[in-house]
């Protein structure tokens, strides 16, 4: 799926839609710790995060994720959103926690 | 085909480390390095620049592409590790607890450059400072 057809879902909000949503999600991860991450997450994924500091944007963009998903409505900062923008990462916060999150990735065939 | 940049990493610069790792995969990008290397060179310098920015005084990366292989070079002028093989094992971390609350100090940090690059050398001394040495072969 793409990310444009995970925003068509009314829990999903991208907090940068100036930017692309056109990437294909090609996988789903889901993990706090960087380097964890780092070592295991796939190209083009749909990460589901709650960490929300602008270090994930240097993950996300490193590995070309295909968007960042930060569940149950924690707040993102700006200067995460400000290299977000910059480097074309969507991010996309929801009221779900990550397991739901997986529920409807994985439904849609992730 | 040779090319080098140095970059600087500072102490506890959390907000703009990462900075280094992105010119340095957009630079291997420009030169068509395979998107396989520069995979695992992203993730290696990555893990080498919040090394520094979390446990050093500050230091440097240097990147050195050549025509067969490409080298990263990550120095620091302290504090130095006492004990490398504990730090080499993965899962061990000094990470304080701000930095662990942001997802660092997982303990992967050197086991992932290691797993990455396809020669990793580290040497170590309290005082004068750690200097690690990757090289990715193209």
């Amino acid at each position: 799926m793409k990310v444009s057809d995970l925003l068509k879902n009314s829990e999903f909000k991208c907090l940068n839609p100036q930017i692309g949503v056109e990437g294909e999600i090609k996988s789903g991860y889901v993990g706090d710790l960087l380097s964890w991450v780092m070592a295991n997450a796939g190209n083009e994924c749909a990460w589901v995060t709650i960490q929300t500091h602008v270090n994930i944007i240097a993950v996300a963009t490193l590995l070309e994720m295909a968007c960042v998903i930060i569940p149950e409505g924690a707040e993102v900062e700006e200067s995460t959103l400000e290299r977000a923008i910059i480097e074309d990462i969507p991010v996309i916060t929801t009221g779900l926690n990550a397991y739901e999150v997986c529920k409807i990735l994985g439904n849609a065939g992730v | 085909m040779s090319y080098e940049l140095v970059f600087e990493v500072e102490r506890g610069d959390f907000e703009t480390a990462g900075g280094a790792s992105r010119k340095i995969k957009k630079t291997l990008q420009q030169l068509g390095i395979s998107s396989k290397i520069i995979r695992k060179v992203s993730i290696a310098g990555y893990e080498g620049e919040m090394n520094l920015a979390i446990h050093s005084w500050g230091g440097t990366i240097l990147l050195q592409v050549e025509e067969k292989e490409i080298i990263l070079t990550i120095q620091d002028s302290g504090p130095g590790i006492p004990d490398l093989h504990l730090a080499m094992t993965e899962g061990w971390s000094t990470a304080g607890v701000e930095a662990q609350r942001m997802g660092f100090g997982a303990g992967m940090g050197l086991p992932n450059m290691d797993r990455n690059a396809d020669h990793f050398e580290i040497e170590s001394k309290v005082g004068n400072g750690t200097k690690i040495l990757m090289k990715f072969f193209l």
